[in-house]
């Protein structure tokens, strides 16, 4: 990995990095996170911060497949890595099962949490197509959601499962 | 505040009058009543939702606020010079460069400075900002800045905070007494004379946090002596307004934009030191400030729950008619009022909602504490005495014989009555809502019938479709709003300063925009809560904003109807009563086969006329009696609910898991069934959350011990039990098409209902909120003992002993 120094003597790291298809090489610090990287250096805001501990899921991206806390990860960790973020969801402007079914359920209010939910739920259905409802409240468990007492989510969930040839 | 009122129940009230349209027979709606996708669903499932925190600017710097590490300390001194010195910090501001005008949400109670001048207060208090080019630097700046303090003996124990000798906090509030209400409605002293039966219960309610996932961001910016704040609000207006006299500014120069809101639950209704701190940081720079608490900094700001220790006593006849109530509580406060003069009203007021009984006497003093400030939080005052009154029924209930049920409907509220302390209740479904949460939940098949560990709960609630007075003294009406139809027709943009912060205003106001103007739902646009674009409206709170921005948007779309229809008059040669309008069509009455599309009449009349728009606003009738407080909790209408729930406990472990609870709501005509559903979910899931695991716990310092998500213990999708919520049929003649509240009203039987349940289980009553597993095992524990049993305790054992 190539480094160089700044005036006082902090390290700069150039890592490589694919984000929703794209190609990145960001220099970043080694203390940088990569929901930092992703929010202010990519633009890429749909993932959201509510706690940057690990307690509210809502910065949950795909790294490498697996739904991830980015308020946990450095971004130097993601080195080499394919992240999916929300913005990677729909494509070209179609939307994923997942997403209409949150629509159709009423599965969003505030819409705080939705990004980080969908994220786990994706990784959920790409493993395991048909989850019952106790998988698929353990898949979202890490994800917390202060509106919505779950209820729809969790249905929106299984209907996009349901859909699912 | 110190007198005592007594008024008579009936001569306060005034008479009850339909304020507003009879029940129409023809209920055909065309885009109301059905459960339309949420206006901002696309976005928000794209991540394209900008919320406060995703916002850039050109030149933006990064503010950060340096708060006090003691509970209760005299600042001595301050030295800024070393921070100064750090490069990339841009500005280092304390008491010194802010306005010293005192402010805060409640007008009879302004008692905090934007950073603090003698003593701080709480742990979190705020003395010191800066503002710097990263979020790094600001760390770096504020561990650099000194403060040196006093530490000062400090009042933690809200039971202990008006005795003689106690610290003061305020040198303007003796005896730390920042609210003391005394009111006596009817003559109790008598009806528990008369009574059977009379009975004394205390109850403890939690001090909790609204935890909103998103975290309080404010973002100002100055421009030619204007300023603009971004921010995740509840309330647009009270920004403007408090922000505005803080800096001595026309409202005018100040403009607040909502930008999406990541959930609010009373939490975001006050504006913060973000906004204030980021103000000054903003015009001494020169450059847009971005302001934000972390998750730590939420939980000390607060204005969450109060702790309530709560008195009631009852007395009854013999079959269990409530003959007369007295309540006595004291509030912990904390250490600034917030919204708590009013959380500290309507604590009792709400009390006399879904009983009907006529002698009721309200003692309260509400405390200032070393803690964090309290404030409103869904439900405002209500969740925890309602919780304490269902306990405290039930209690009754089992001592007389009668089934929990039983007596809820013999003394439930009827529909035009008025309540002891004059609020007028038109619309009330609570016998109704009784029966069908009874029928629904299996309660007959149940109740007693149960597997040992088993037990089933009923309670009640109610609550206000909008507070029927703004915070501070205005004549400015509730609500107001315009609809602007595009030129060609094929669009009509909603402009309201209705605040949606996730619970789907903008949605349903669009709906009742298309019903009235005849349009469609698909075809809406809307801008809100952006105090320079869109008219005024006091904002998210007290559950106003269906009943009254609904109301100032149905004028608002009635006037583009007509409009719209007189137009098309001219254009068909007919009187434009003879025409109507829906989904977009125009026909005539009498002949169906003579149409005209909205689009066509629409565009003709901006080519005659200019453009089409529609204005409306909307301002209740006088409301409440005279006795002092009396505006607190009176609302246009209110909202009726009862719940019940089935919990299953076990008996080793004290360890509660709700099964079922079953919901049933009187909440008038529903605008989106899905929304309306949704929001009794999100209500269920945050009573759920402070009846069983939340509470905000400090150590002996008056330090926050938990105050992460995981350690405050918000719920997870494995914690739910099943949900059903359900409806009566229900109709409001003062909401536009009959509509009343639904989004804070669920949270407000939950506590008292799981404690009944669990009362109706194990026969043990847990006092005091949350009904935590440790507790449960400790009353089951006592009882065991009391029954004579030789009960093991761990306490005693030798392995326990380090
Ligand atoms: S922000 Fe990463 S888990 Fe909460
Ligand atoms: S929708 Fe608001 S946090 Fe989930």
């Amino acid at each position: 990995m190539q480094t160089i120094s700044d005036k006082q003597g902090v390290k700069r790291y150039l890592i490589n990095l694919t984000v929703n298809g794209d190609e990145y090489s960001p220099v970043i610090k080694g203390n940088t996170l990569l929901v930092n990287l992703l929010r202010d250096e990519l633009d890429l805001t749909g993932t959201k911060k509510g706690c940057e501990l690990g307690d509210c899921g809502s910065c949950t991206v795909l790294m490498d497949g697996k739904p991830v806390d980015s308020c946990l990860v450095l971004a130097l960790e993601a080195d080499g890595c394919e992240i999916i973020t929300i913005e990677g969801v729909a494509q070209h402007g179609e939307l994923d099962r997942l997403q209409r079914s949150f629509i159709d359920n009423a599965a969003i209010q505030c819409g705080y949490c939705t990004p980080g939910m969908i994220l786990s739920a994706k990784a959920l259905l790409t493993r395991n197509p048909h989850p019952t409802e106790p998988e698929v409240r353990a898949a979202i468990s890490g994800n917390l959601c202060r509106c919505t007492g779950y209820v729809n989510i969790v249905k929106a969930v299984l209907d996009a499962a349901e859909a699912t040839e | 505040m110190n007198q005592t009122t007594t008024t008579d129940p009936k001569s306060s009230a005034r008479a009850y009058t339909h304020p507003g349209l009879p029940e129409p027979a023809d209920k055909d709606y065309a885009v109301i009543g059905k459960s339309k996708p949420k206006i901002d669903a696309r976005v928000k499932v794209t991540g394209q939702a900008r919320y406060t925190a995703d916002l850039k600017f050109p030149n933006m710097i990064y503010g950060k606020i340096l708060t006090s590490p003691h509970a209760h300390a005299r600042i001595l001194s301050i030295d800024t010079s070393e921070a100064e010195k750090i490069p990339g910090v841009k500005a280092v501001i304390t008491h010194k460069d802010v306005p010293t005008l005192k402010y805060g949400i409640s007008p009879a109670r302004w008692d905090e400075n934007i950073f603090c001048i003698d003593t701080v207060k709480f742990v979190g208090d705020k003395v010191a900002a800066v503002a710097c080019i990263d979020e790094e630097t600001c760390y770096k700046a504020l561990k650099a800045i000194k403060v040196e303090y006093e530490v000062l003996p400090a009042v933690l124990d809200p039971l202990h905070a008006m005795d003689e000798d106690a610290p003061q906090i305020h040198p303007e509030y003796p005896l730390n007494k920042n609210t003391e209400i005394h009111q006596d409605f009817g003559d109790v002293d008598e009806a528990f004379s008369k009574a059977d039966y009379v009975r004394t219960d205390t109850f403890i309610g939690n001090r909790t946090y609204q935890a909103p996932l998103e975290p309080h961001t404010a973002t100002s910016i100055w421009q030619d002596g204007k300023l603009t704040v971004y921010s995740s609000t509840q309330s647009p207006h009270y920004f403007q307004y408090y922000i505005a006299r803080e800096f001595g500014l026309p409202m005018g120069d100040v403009r607040i934009i909502k930008t999406y809101v990541g959930g609010g639950f009373g939490g975001k209704l006050e504006p913060t030191g973000l906004e204030f701190a980021g103000a000054v940081l903003a015009r001494l720079t020169g450059r847009p400030v971005k302001m934000f608490y972390d998750r730590a900094e939420m939980f000390a700001h607060n204005r969450g729950r109060h702790r309530q220790y709560m008195k009631l006593t009852t007395g009854v006849k013999a079959n269990g008619r409530i003959l007369g109530v007295h309540a006595d509580f004291i509030m912990d406060g904390g250490a600034y009022t917030s919204l708590g003069i009013a959380s500290a009203y309507y604590a009792g007021a709400m009390l006399t909602l879904t009983y009907d009984f006529e002698n009721y006497r309200f003692d309260m003093n509400r405390v200032y504490t070393n803690l964090p400030a309290c404030g409103a939080q869904r439900g405002h005052g209500a969740p925890q005495p309602r919780y304490a009154f269902e306990a405290h029924l039930d209690n009754i209930a089992k001592e007389l014989g009668i089934d929990p049920v039983e007596i809820r409907l013999l003394n439930a509220r009827k529909p035009n009555t008025v309540t002891p302390n004059a609020f007028v209740v038109n619309s009330c479904e609570m016998v109704a809502c009784l029966e069908q949460a009874r029928d629904v939940s299996g309660w007959a098949e149940k109740k007693g019938k149960l597997p040992a560990g088993h037990g089933i709960g009923i309670a009640t609630g109610s609550f206000v479709s909008g507070a029927g007075y703004p915070i501070y003294r205005t004549d400015l009406p509730q609500s107001a709003a315009m609809i602007k139809v595009a030129e060609d027709g094929t669009a009509a943009t909603l402009y309201t300063g209705a605040t949606d912060i996730g619970q789907g205003s903008d949605t349903v106001l669009c709906q009742m925009a298309a019903e009235a103007m005849g349009y469609t739902y698909e075809q809406m646009k809307i801008v809100a809560a952006d105090t320079e674009t869109t008219p005024h409206d006091f904002g998210a709170y007290s559950s106003r904003q269906t009943l009254m921005s609904g109301a100032a948007v149905k004028e608002a779309g009635d006037d583009v109807k007509k409009q719209l229809l007189e137009m098309a008059g001219e254009m068909l040669n007919l009187p434009p009563e003879l025409l109507d309008v829906r989904s977009g069509k125009i026909s005539a009455k009498d002949n169906p086969e003579t149409t005209l599309t909205f689009e066509e009449a629409a565009r003709t009349f901006f080519v005659k006329k200019g453009p089409l728009m529609g204005r409306g606003s909307y301002a209740p009738p006088k409301l409440g009696g005279r006795h002092k407080g009396a505006p607190v909790g009176t609302s246009p209408a209110y909202s009726f609910a009862a719940q019940v729930s089935e919990v299953e406990i076990d008996e080793e472990t004290g360890e509660v898991a709700v099964l079922d609870v079953w919901d049933v709501h009187d909440c008038g005509q529903v605008i989106n069934p899905a929304l309306l559903h949704a929001q009794v979910h999100g209500a269920l899931y945050m009573g759920m959350g402070e009846s069983i695991w939340e509470e905000v716990r400090f150590d002996a310092n008056g330090k926050i011990q938990n105050p992460t998500l995981g350690e405050y213990r918000l719920p997870t999708a494995l914690d739910m039990p099943r949900m059903h919520s359900s409806l009566v049929p229900s109709y409001e003649p003062a909401g536009p098409w009959g509509v009343k509240e639904v989004g804070e009203g669920a949270t407000i039987p939950t506590m008292g209902c799981f404690r009944n349940a669990i009362f109706d289980a194990m026969g043990v009553s847990v006092n005091s909120l949350p009904l935590t597993q440790e507790k449960v095992w400790a009353a089951l524990r006592e009882k065991r003992k009391a029954d004579g049993e030789d009960v093991w305790d761990p306490m005693a054992c030798e392995c326990f002993i380090e």
